[in-house]
């Protein structure tokens, strides 16, 4: 069974979606069997959320609110991990 | 949300003995049963409930700290326990190092704010560098409880 479902999240750690919390996005979206794509909420370009390269060139600063959706089986499960992993501030100061 | 409002004392680890994740788990998991937190008869389905969260994505967030947790129905109220270890937990962590501090927590399925209010509680003070290094130094549960207490007075009223 195919669904999509999505969140906004806002990027809670002072620097933002630099290369550290990207590889550890990358990675946990990786796991999912869904399709994770990831847009700021003011841009309309989509990016994947499995690519940790993409996932720097959004240039989410703190305070930028990101959407991430997914499409798939377990579309559920893997946005709730994401937000739960971006609201972590990906335990930076 | 504050972090001595929902922490289950009795369950606090200071000394966990195992060091690899899903016996890590079980121990923390054991010590709520044994707390009174949580059903026995829960156990079991509590254990792999958690495991299965984490194999969708570890939370194992880096900087040696894991936040496992749980949402099930049949929790009527915000828990949540610290186990420690001084050897290291094999815990599949996204920065593939071992954890030394382990918060389990367990959630109302109904109260997914709440959930993540508690979760904001807890990385709140995890972020805090010096907070990692203590706990991880903690070695009673009254250290542990202490450092909970100061990173509860530190914590922006949400």
């Amino acid at each position: 069974m195919s669904k999509t479902t999505s969140a906004v999240v806002t990027v809670a750690n002072k620097l933002g979606l630099h290369a550290r919390p990207a590889t550890l996005f990358a990675e946990t979206a990786s796991k999912a069997k869904s399709d994770i794509s990831v847009r700021r909420c003011d841009q309309e370009q989509l990016v994947d959320g499995k690519s940790v390269i993409q996932m720097m060139l959004l240039a989410a600063t703190v305070g930028t609110r990101i959407e991430i959706a997914a499409t798939g089986c377990d579309a559920h499960e893997a946005v709730s991990a994401l937000v739960e992993l971006v609201k972590s501030g990906f335990l930076e100061d | 949300m504050k972090l001595l409002d929902i922490v289950v004392k009795d369950a606090i680890i200071p000394d966990l003995v195992a060091t690899e994740r899903d016996a890590a788990i079980a121990d923390i998991i054991d010590a709520l049963v044994n707390a009174g937190a949580l059903s026995p008869k829960l156990r079991d389905e509590f254990i792999k409930a958690v495991i299965k969260r984490e194999k969708r994505g570890s939370t194992g967030f880096g900087h040696g700290v894991a936040v496992p947790h749980v949402k099930h129905p049949a929790i009527s109220k915000m828990a949540i326990t610290v186990g420690i270890s001084h050897t290291g937990v094999e815990f599949n962590a996204l920065d593939k190092q071992p954890v030394y501090a382990i918060f389990l927590l367990l959630s109302p399925e109904d109260q997914p704010e709440e959930h993540l209010d508690a979760m904001e509680a807890v990385f709140g003070s995890l972020s805090q560098e010096t907070f990692r290094r203590f706990l991880r130094q903690a070695k009673t549960v009254d250290e542990i409880m202490t450092l909970l207490q100061e990173a509860d007075a530190k914590a922006p009223v949400r």
